[in-house]
Formats: C-alpha cells, structure tokens, sequence
C-alpha cells in the first residue's frame, strides 16, 4: 500500500504543486488501493482506470510545460453514480438503468475535467438516491470500512466509504434529506450538503427536485471547502441554480475561529432515540467549542418534531414525478408483458415492475398517494404548511445563533440486513438531518469521535443560514483541528486495516 | 385521514405504471398503512393560515435569449433507447387493436 493514500487532498495538492510526486503516481496508487480492497467494500460500481490515468497523465505534462494549473489539478475523486457522466456508464443504482451512458456530463463534471481532476470512477448508493444504508443498491450493498457487517449510510454509502477506505481522497454526493451527511457520520468523514441552489443540479438524476442538492464528501474539512469552491457557482443549465459566487469557503477553513460565535443546541435532536456514545462525543464537542471562546446557547424548533412526516409526503409526490420518466422508450430497461396485448401501457408496467426496487416502488406508490385527488390537500398540501414552519424555526433559531449544531445521526452504523424489512425504522435515520433539506440550508458533518459502547464513528453536524456555508467551514476546522488534538490524530486513523494480509502457508 | 388498504394501492399501481403481484400489494399495503399512519400527523400543525411553501429558496422566473443553445444530435438523444430506427424512438402500439 502506497502512503500516497493516506494524505489529504490539500496535501497531495501540495505535492503535485511541488512536484514530489506526479498526478500518476497519486492516480496509479487510489487505483491498488481500489483493487485491493474494494471486493470487500464495495463501493465502487465502475472503475474508471484508463480515463483517469490518461487525464493525470495530461496534467502531469502540462504541469512540465509550466502551465498555471487548477489547485486540485491531478488530485482524484470519485463520484456518486446518481451523477452523469461522458465516458462512464451511469446507474443511479437501479436495474431499470443498468448500462446506461449518458450523452452528457453533469455541471460538476465538467467542472472536475475543466479543474483537471482524474474521475476514478462511479460510487455505489440506494436506488435513485432512496434510502439511508445503500442496502436498497439493485447492485448489493456498500460496507462500512469500519465493520465490513454493518452499513456505511446511505444513500451516498459508496462515497462516504470510498473516502474512508482510503479508496479516494475525494468524493461527490447528493443530499436530498441526509445522503452525504449522514454516511459521513457513521465512515468518520466529512460531508457537507451547500446552500439550496449554491451547487448546479444539472445532470444529478432528480429524487426531489425542491430538496436535492450536491456536495462535497472527504476526510477533512478543508478539503470539503476546496471541493465546493470547484463545484459551486451560477449555472444556466439549473434554473434554481444560485447567482452567487462560490468563494470565501477556503479562507473561512484556513481561519476558523469561533471566539465569540453564539452556536444553538437544538433542543429537538437528541435525547429519546439518540444513542449514548452519540450523545457523549457530541457534548464533549460542545465543551471544546466553548473552550475556543463560543457560546453555546441552547434553541428550540418545535416544528422540527414534524420535519420527518413532511420529508415523506414531499420527497416521495416529488420521487413519483420524477421517476415517470424511466417508461422503457427513450432509455435504460425495456420488458415486454409474458402475454396478452403488447401496448406501451402494458410494456412500461411490466418495465418498471422489472427495473425498480422495493423502495423506489414504495415511494412511487406513496407519493402518488399523496398527490391524489381528494388527498392532496391534506398530505402534500400540510407538508407544504410544515415546511413554512420549519423555516420560521430556523429564522428564530438563527437570530439567537450564529450556527445551530447536533448529532448527524442518531446512532452509530447499524448490521447490514437489521433495518431492511422496516422502512419507518430506516426513515428514522434521517431525523436530524431533514430539516436542512426541507429549509434549504446549509449543512456539514464531520467525525466527533468512537462511540463507547461500538467503537464506531458517529457524527456532529453544524448548520447555518441560507447562503452562509462560509460559517460552517469557520466552525468546523476549528472543531476537527481541537477533536484531532484530543484523539491524537485524525479518526480514521483508528479505522481497522482493509488490506487482506496474505499468509503463505509453509510447505 | 383514511387509512390506506390493498385496493387503494392496486388503483395507485395502475396509475403509477407499476405491475404488481398480489403478493406484492398485500405486503406493500400492509407496509404503507404504517408509513401513512406515521406520516398524517403534519394535519395537526398546518392550520389555515399558514403559508405554503414549495421551495426552500424564493426564486424568480429564468430567461434567456430565443437563440438555438446546446442542442443533442438525434444520435446522441437514440443512443440509450431500446429500441429505435430511421432516427427516431420505436415504440409498441399505443392503442390495443381490436380483433
């Protein structure tokens, strides 16, 4: 194994800057450590050798020539396969998309090839983005790098592990009401869902197009911070795309300080349902921020205890518009019906009965519930209502609070195959991290330490107001630098070896 | 709010464009009765005089020049289909014909 592996992107931007080592060389060695241990993590679904090696090749000669390069030009990344691109099959992790190429590339891709970024490949997730273990993958699950039993979140499962496993320094994500986030919480990484519109849509398959949003996925926050500085800015293509520049984001990283910041404890996330060990690493979280010189004041949002029910009826009415579009004509799976009249009709049930899962079916079927005559009102029409007040909780809560903080998830990584067979127990999952989505703000977790009673990751997550994701960077270097002092070094430095030591049996 | 039963999926099934097993709608039933029932407490709070909101950041209309912008060759846009020919998508009979 390479040590190259085991820098950060901000470093191995240093080396290349300095030529130490070549964009290659930093390829080459994400590409072993993919083939040594992704047979066991999975969270690859396509591997994407040649073309990143031919880029980095590219960068590498035109750093010789004294080209003025990107920062991050020759440092590789993978990306979620919710994400299109050129070259590479995308499936969104569903049957009914299987093969599939696109004949274009996502905004953040071309921002990645234009950045000179090699893209090592495609990451594994819940079907079309649809749950919170990657368990619901039509191409089996992701493990957890940390106990190749238990789940590593989801849906962004293959990123987050991707990233932990040492497989890339680097990801993207999609967040639609916790993807990134809470997979970062339970691999001990980094995760950051940006401001509603502050990353380009464009050429993320839509989930939920009124919560959906893509973002960064690493090892520490600054590194998160140079990604989003590349992905982020104004895009033509999505018209929810903000004007904004994506800048300031480095620099608040760089110059975290939190002396005088008022950060609010939401009173709703935690206690019942919260895991101790989750619940202990966070409070010592909060000592060390009022150590810095922080505030820690505490909030409430009542209406937060309803944000769940809301995300249910809003993300699955959005889900069932979006997915009408997968009826076996323009691409992806086509099944005939066994017999009878061989109508278009007939031929997109038989098709979507064939190509989605369990879940993407469930949420179909549940958000077409919800938009029915004489159910609308009631259903959709009421989370519609609680999504106002959400964002009413989040404006008081914000003029008390400079950054609002919590557990990202409620618990550690869970057994694969414990959650599968009860979709509420799953839901619950997302709790603390719904409420971003729904209100459009700013989002980022990072590693609080192991917990007591498993000795897994679990997660703190900081949240600002629309538009300043900047704090969020500002708080959290200054947290990861003073949990990293505690614990000595990075978390995932306690992460267990991947690589199978080969024994020769003596003959 | 009523409760959801095995027909009302059925119903949403056809709708949805989804074959199901009868199989798969009494467990897909039994599966959303529970979600829904978790779910409908979102009436409680959304009383009359509450705004809705449909999108978490206020947005304005999007306008661009009426000039050709990126387009796809008809290659690119057939090149995932099923099934095409003479440069557009081939599809099966819309209408049952009748015998």
């Amino acid at each position: 194994m390479s040590e190259l592996i085991k820098h950060s992107a901000a470093q191995l931007a240093d080396k290349l800057a300095g030529g130490e080592v070549s964009a290659v060389e930093v390829t080459q060695a994400h590409l072993d450590r993919i083939a040594a241990v992704d047979t066991d993590v999975h969270a690859f679904l396509h591997v994407n050798t040649d073309e990143a090696l031919a880029v980095a090749a590219d960068v590498d000669s035109r750093r010789a020539r004294g080209e003025q390069l990107h920062r991050l030009a020759g440092v590789p990344i993978a990306v979620k396969d919710l994400i299109v691109t050129i070259g590479q099959p995308t499936t969104a992790g569903s049957k009914i998309l299987e093969g599939w190429h696109s004949p274009y590339d996502a905004t953040v891709v071309k921002k990645l090839r234009a950045a000179g970024m090699p893209i090592l490949g495609k990451t594994n997730l819940d079907e079309f983005a649809m749950g919170s273990s990657t368990e619901h993958s039509a191409f089996g699950p992701t493990r957890n790098p940390w106990d190749l039993d238990r789940i590593p979140g989801g849906s962004g499962g293959g990123s987050a592990a991707a990233v932990a496993a040492f497989e890339a320094p680097l990801a993207l994500g999609t967040d639609t009401g916790g993807s990134i986030r809470q997979p970062g919480a339970v691999t001990g990484t980094v995760g950051v869902k940006p401001t509603y519109g502050g990353v380009s849509r464009y050429g993320a398959i839509a989930l939920a197009s009124s919560l959906d949003q893509i973002g960064p996925v690493s090892r520490t926050v600054l590194d998160s911070a140079l990604l989003h500085e590349v992905i982020g800015g104004h895009d033509p293509f999505d018209s929810t795309s903000l004007t904004d520049p994506s800048t300031g984001l480095v620099e608040a990283a760089l110059t975290g300080n939190v002396q005088g910041m008022r950060i609010g404890v939401v009173k709703e996330l935690g206690g019942e349902g919260y895991q101790a060990g989750v619940e202990a690493r966070f409070h010592e979280s909060l000592e060390l921020l009022r150590a810095a010189g922080a505030e820690i004041v505490e909030v409430s949002c009542p209406s937060f205890n309803y944000a769940l029910g809301a995300y249910y009826l809003i993300m699955p009415s959005e889900a069932s518009s979006n997915l009408a579009k997968f009826d076996g004509v323009r691409y992806g799976l086509r099944v005939l019906p066994e017999d009878g009249p061989m109508t278009i009709e007939r031929v997109m049930g038989a098709t979507r009965a064939a190509g989605f899962g369990d879940e993407a079916k469930r949420r179909i079927i549940l958000g077409t519930y919800a938009l029915s005559a004489g159910y609308y009102d009631a259903y959709y029409g009421s989370a519609q209502k609680v999504r106002t007040l959400i964002q009413r909780d989040f404006d008081a809560a914000f003029a008390q609070a400079d950054v609002l903080i919590s557990p990202t998830a409620p618990t550690t990584a869970f057994r694969l195959g414990e959650k599968l067979d009860d979709p509420l127990a799953m839901y619950l999952n997302d709790v603390a991290t719904i409420p971003a989505n729904l209100a459009g703000v700013p989002g980022l977790s990072l590693p609080s330490g192991l917990a007591d009673e498993d000795g897994l990751p679990a997660g703190v997550q900081l949240l600002a107001p629309a538009r300043q994701d900047a704090r969020l960077y500002r708080v959290g270097a200054v947290l990861e630098a003073m949990l990293e002092e505690s614990w000595g070094g990075p978390i995932l430095a306690k992460a267990p070896a991947l690589e199978r030591v080969d024994t020769v049996e003596g003959k | 709010m009523a409760a959801i039963n095995r027909d009302d999926v059925a119903h949403l099934a056809r709708l949805a464009h989804i074959e199901m097993s009868d199989q798969e709608l009494d467990r897909m039933a039994g599966e959303l009765a529970v979600i829904v029932d978790s779910i409908k407490s979102v009436s409680e709070v959304a009383s009359a005089d509450v705004p809705a909101t449909s999108h978490p950041i206020p947005l304005n209309n999007v306008l661009r020049e009426d000039v050709v912008g990126h387009v796809f060759t008809a290659e690119q846009a057939l090149s995932g289909a099923p099934d095409a020919e003479d440069g557009r998508f081939r599809v099966p009979a819309i209408l049952e014909e009748e015998s």
